[in-house]
């Protein structure tokens, strides 16, 4: 059985027809095309798969796809406005936050949840913000320096 | 078979969805069910939802606080009125998982997880039981052995008294991860003082036994002492009395024992 | 990062343009955007999903396999065993002449490990394929399993792998790898100290965030493509070729960002049966591995047992070092024969010492079957040798950097394995070490280089004892000897 479900996704508005107790994760990447959230453990222990749900943290493939109706979802896909990226983004190239790649989704999101609310986060803010999604490459060092750095960098978009 | 889903306003309507299908189980945060349906158990097949607003209540009335079942980690840790439970709900998983999981899906976790009911069983909390269109309070440390947890009856909500002072309510958790993480074990205290004795005293442990257990001998060998070294020696040679840790991914039974009282000591010590 | 130009200057040139240069990585765009293609962003009209099938005891004869009930499964699109699989035994080696076939890719008559994969199942959906795996019926006859690499070695142990006739690789005739230089009972016996110490090392997880996994597709040309992760892309196209026995060239392998390897994606664990499945069903097939899979049935980095004795002179020489090393290789060989040989040519380490002795074994167990992991077979062997280096410092009464300088190998140095120590750098970087943690090094140590005669007079190359072959016994007299120096008996 499917179930029409409207929502919005990187500001756009969406409506899809979604398999009975199909997770948001599978509606992404398989029906939307949305391949930014990744699957790394299906269990909600790796953060692989985060995104946010009215601008809150969430792990994408234990949320069943039915529940997001009438929520705005933001992943990766929507950091750009064009050209002009995020300051996570250019924080997370330059200081060599990413290795594999496979965290980084994750990682955006939780950091952008974080500097969202909090434009001036501790470091043991930043700790907390992503003490939910591993990164098995960086030793984390490099991502929690990249979200300090996008912090003082403020949440302006460069041109 | 495809995964079926449906959602209920009113948690009786769910129990009769429950108790019709052999395969339905009622879905939470999910953080426990949807992992287990994503790991191949093909032998949940209807997720059953209830909408009901109040299961997402925070009733800080007077002295009795009640939270319903659906609750999530993150509103206790945020509620200006619950901030001495803030630091166990921080500890329960990063914040995705916080703003998923449950007050009521905590009392089905498995060992080793379920810290969030080893602080209510330090707070005396009781859980509302439902049968047919009734509710019972049982109190959390009696329904954690019960065959209602068992059978997965349903839960929809728990209620307890606030600590007089919030200092007067501990926890500590101990895991390997840290600032999250399953636990090694964890401990929860309600200490009620008397100038600068105890005078009565509620202890629990998580991951200490098949599920969080009271510390009753610890809560009697500290009445009427004092938080220091000679005052709490007495509850620290009784530790152990009732637990049985298991081995698992996290810590072996033999280093939980051994770890245990070292914790209690200091969070006894403040 | 500062570049230390003055050391080896005259075998450098000064004109470095990227090196110590912090540069971004060419794909750091493509991480931060998503746009960075990993071998599951993509989705195929048709496609279908395979499981596995996996046993649930460490070591257990297969009595019958009843597919009936899942066959009938709505959804299920074909059921995949042992005799579908053209050339089901094998071994990754053979691709370089090396060892004998001894793993199936679907267990027929036995399964060795906890995770061996039996039976696999195509499907429309996950859920279809889950539900049928649910439904597969195996009989089991439990045997008895051994998990240690001793225990596997002693007379009566359960016998992991036929195929071998015993728990350990064949190297041409005998079981163990390795390394004879000079005389080690000789310098033992006129050795100031003497020490013998064992290690342990436990398999690791790799534990890369993206499990293993691949999506093989028919294509228009009578070929198969496969988009992986693996991160040995001809290697695992080769392997692929060799159990289907197909000629390569009608496989197309696509790799794309492995997220994470580790050394962990070279086994070549889910090309073969989903390009069979996509051969059978004519349709796309995904095979991705669970993170229980992963962690289970996926390789790990092989545990290795370390025994090492040594001995030395009272002004710190090292005179002679004995190693036995065993590799837990699991229930297959894999790659550990390699694994074996690396960490018996690694033996002694970055010194020079004049007599050594190395017994390296890759052992069976039913234990996963393990694979590489960054530095492949030797960092346990580094792991053993450094702790070893620091207790003998510690034990004449020596600064452990000093002690690594005396005894440091020098351009020109013969090595155990007797190839001529070329472009050595281990005192200088010892000596920056030593500066950048403050420890004091006394001036004598100073001017030592690693250059040839850098300090040292180079060993003469000492006489090695020969073999004496003994009729029907595959040992030689020095093994004999020191197997009576550790007081135990062998096979």
């Amino acid at each position: 059985m499917q179930t029409p479900v409207q929502f919005r996704l990187n500001d756009e508005e969406r409506a899809e027809f979604v398999d009975s107790g199909a997770r948001l994760l599978g509606l992404l990447r398989d029906k939307v095309g949305v391949t930014s959230p990744k699957s790394g453990c299906q269990q909600g222990t790796c953060g692989c798969c985060t995104v946010l749900i009215d601008g809150a943290p969430y792990l994408s493939c234990l949320v069943l796809a039915e529940t997001c109706a009438g929520k705005s979802i933001e992943t990766v896909e929507g950091l750009a406005k064009g050209t002009a990226y995020h300051p996570l983004q250019l924080a997370f190239m330059e200081h060599f936050a990413a290795q594999c790649g496979y965290c980084t989704s994750g990682m955006l999101m939780a950091a952008k949840a974080l500097l969202d609310r909090n434009a001036n986060p501790t470091r043991a803010d930043v700790i907390d913000a992503i003490c939910g999604n591993v990164c098995r490459c960086t030793g984390y060092q490099p991502i929690i320096e990249a979200i300090l750095a996008a912090a003082k960098r403020g949440v302006a978009r460069t041109a | 078979m495809p995964l079926a889903v449906k959602t209920f306003d009113k948690l009786r309507d769910v129990a009769s969805a429950l108790g019709a299908d052999a395969g339905a189980r009622y879905l939470g945060g999910g953080t426990l069910l949807v992992r287990a349906v994503n790991e191949g158990d093909v032998g949940v097949t209807t997720l059953v939802r209830a909408t009901d607003r109040g299961l997402r209540e925070i009733r800080p009335s007077g002295l009795r606080t009640s939270l319903g079942a659906a609750v999530t980690m993150a509103e206790v840790a945020a509620h200006p009125d619950l901030r001495f439970l803030a630091s166990v709900a921080r500890s329960i998983g990063g914040p995705a998982i916080r703003n998923m999981a449950t007050v009521g899906g905590n009392l089905f976790a498995p060992y080793p997880f379920g810290d969030f009911s080893v602080a209510l069983i330090a707070l005396g909390a009781t859980v509302a039981v439902h049968s047919g269109a009734s509710a019972r309070d049982v109190p959390v440390e009696d329904f954690l052995g019960s065959t209602d947890r068992h059978n997965r009856t349903l839960v929809s909500g728990v209620a307890f008294r606030r600590p007089d002072a919030e200092k007067n309510f501990r926890f500590l958790k101990v895991s390997r991860t840290r600032p999250k993480g399953p636990s090694v074990l964890s401990i929860a205290a309600h200490l009620t003082m008397s100038g600068t004795r105890v005078s009565s005293a509620r202890i629990a442990y998580g991951a200490m036994a098949p599920t969080a257990m009271r510390a009753k001998a610890v809560e009697a060998a500290l009445t009427g002492k004092t938080l220091d070294e000679a005052g709490i020696a007495a509850a620290l040679a009784v530790a152990l009395n009732g637990c049985a840790p298991q081995t698992d991914a996290y810590a072996s039974e033999w280093y939980r024992r051994e770890v245990l009282p070292v914790h209690l000591r200091r969070l006894l010590l403040g | 990062m500062r570049i230390r130009k003055e050391l080896f200057a005259d075998e450098r040139r000064d004109d470095f343009r990227e090196v110590g240069v912090g540069r971004q990585r060419a794909d750091a765009l493509g991480h931060v955007t998503a746009r960075s293609q990993y071998y599951d962003d993509r989705r195929i009209a048709g496609m279908l999903h395979m499981k596995l099938v996996r046993s649930p005891h460490h070591h257990a004869r297969i009595r019958a396999i009843d597919m009936s009930a899942a066959e009938r499964l709505p959804g299920v699109k074909r059921i995949i065993t042992a005799k579908d699989v053209p050339n089901n035994l094998y071994t990754v080696l053979a691709l370089i002449n090396v060892g004998i076939p001894d793993e199936p890719a679907l267990a027929f008559d036995k399964v060795r490990y906890k995770g061996e994969p039996i039976v696999a199942v195509v499907a429309d959906s996950e859920r279809a394929a889950c539900e049928a795996v649910a439904r597969v019926r195996v009989d089991y006859d439990p045997l008895a399993a051994v998990f240690d690499v001793e225990d596997a070695l002693k007379s009566g142990a359960p016998l992991v792998n036929e195929y071998h006739g015993r728990n350990t690789f064949n190297y041409e005739g005998r079981d163990h790898q390795r390394v004879r230089f000079g005389d080690v009972e000789r310098a033992f016996a006129q050795a100031d100290h003497v020490i013998e110490e064992r290690y342990q090392m436990s398999p690791i997880e790799h534990a890369p965030t993206e499990p293993q996994g691949c999506i093989a597709v028919p294509a228009d040309d009578h070929r198969i493509t496969c988009y992986t992760n693996t991160q040995a892309l001809f290697f695992s196209l080769d392997v692929t070729a060799m159990i289907l026995k197909v000629s390569p060239d009608k496989l197309h392998f696509i790799g794309g960002t492995v997220g994470g390897g580790f050394g962990g994606k070279v086994d070549t664990l889910v090309e073969p049966l989903c390009i069979l499945g996509a051969m059978l069903t004519n349709r796309p097939v995904r095979l991705a591995f669970s993170r229980e899979e992963e962690m289970q049935a996926g390789p790990p980095r092989g545990a290795e047992r370390i025994f090492i004795k040594d001995g030395v002179m009272k002004d710190g020489r090292i005179v002679a070092r004995y190693m036995r090393i065993y590799e837990d290789s699991g229930a297959y060989s894999r790659l550990s024969p390699y694994g074996a040989v690396k960490a018996a040519a690694h033996c002694p380490g970055p010194y020079s010492i004049p007599n050594v002795f190395c017994d390296a074994y890759c052992v069976y167990t039913n234990r996963t079957p393990s694979t590489a992991m960054r530095g492949f077979g030797v960092t346990a062997s580094d792991f053993a040798i450094e702790v070893q280096m620091d207790k003998l410092a510690r034990l004449v009464g020596m600064n452990p950097f000093e002690f690594r300088i005396l005894n440091a190998y020098r351009d020109g140095d013969t090595k155990a394995h007797r190839k001529k120590t070329e472009g050595a750098a281990l005192i200088e970087c010892v000596l920056a070490a030593a500066d950048l943690a403050n420890v004091p090094i006394a001036d004598s140590y100073r001017t030592m280089s690693s250059r040839q005669g850098g300090g040292a007079a180079p060993g003469a190359m000492p006489a090695t004892p020969p073999a004496r072959p003994q009729p029907g016994v595959q040992r030689p007299a020095a093994g004999d000897r020191l197997a009576s120096i550790f007081g135990e008996r062998r096979r």
